[in-house]
């Protein structure tokens, strides 16, 4: 690969069923650029966590993940309320997910730490008010 | 052993679109961001969830199939959805905790 590979998709804030699209879409573009299961499921997944705290809190963003032969870079960006404790917010557990969201089987406050544990390296860049993105990089070599 | 194997042993198909997919191990859970921290690649993935993001998990967890314990079957767009994503969904009636006991005893 000798020029990055970008792929952008919009996260609709309003439907929760469709969640899951774009990191779905993504999990096909790297099967089919070859990349490995393993990187495949583990940036997959860090992404849909990415997209469903977009739904819950945020009314939706974009996103963006770029790849080239050294790493694979996924940015969240939303202009939601922020994170308050950002801290907190990366404690397993630790969640702000409304109740009707908990019916569905999320807000069991491990989207943060499972970005983080499927990842080499995730930079969180919130302002309260005005929103949050976060760029996450999975690295190939 | 093989997803479809389990239809000989009382679990029944939602949709089986990769039926000779292999089972390795087993996870339960309901909450679908622990599941998607802790369910191996390849798991039976044991649930009482059965809603549109159970699909999207399955798929981007890459388990072997979707059990749904208690009696608990798909909506039938849910079903048409897994069916196109090729995440095979199984039903039983046995609570969790027995299926994944039937399912300790074939994987021996």
């Amino acid at each position: 690969m000798s020029e990055d590979l970008v792929f952008h998709f919009d996260v609709d804030g309003e439907n929760f069923t469709s969640a899951g699209q774009a990191s779905v879409q993504v999990k096909k573009n790297l099967r089919q650029l070859g990349l490995s299961p393993e990187i495949i499921r583990r940036v997959s997944i860090a992404m849909y966590e990415g997209e469903i705290n977009m739904v819950i809190h945020a009314g939706g963003g974009v996103a963006d993940v770029r790849v080239n032969e050294n790493y694979i870079e996924i940015v969240l960006e939303d202009h939601g309320p922020g994170i308050k404790n950002v801290e907190m917010a990366m404690q397993e557990g630790y969640s702000t997910a409304p109740d009707d969201v908990r019916s569905l089987g999320f807000g069991a406050g491990m989207g943060l730490p499972n970005m983080k544990r499927y990842t080499d390296s995730m930079k969180i860049d919130t302002v309260v008010g005005e929103g949050t993105t976060i760029t996450m990089r999975v690295n190939l070599v | 052993m093989t997803v479809e194997k389990l239809l000989e042993h009382g679990f029944e198909a939602v949709t089986l679109p990769d039926p000779e997919r292999e089972i390795d191990g087993v996870y339960i859970g309901d909450l679908l961001s622990w599941v998607m921290g802790r369910a191996r690649s390849d798991n039976a993935w044991i649930t009482i969830m059965s809603n549109m993001n159970v699909i999207a998990v399955a798929t981007l967890a890459d388990t072997s199939c979707v059990i749904l314990a208690e009696g608990v079957t798909l909506p039938d767009d849910i079903r048409e959805t897994a069916e196109a994503k090729g995440v095979n969904v199984l039903t039983t009636q046995l609570p969790a905790y027995e299926a994944a006991m039937v399912l300790s005893g074939l994987l021996k």
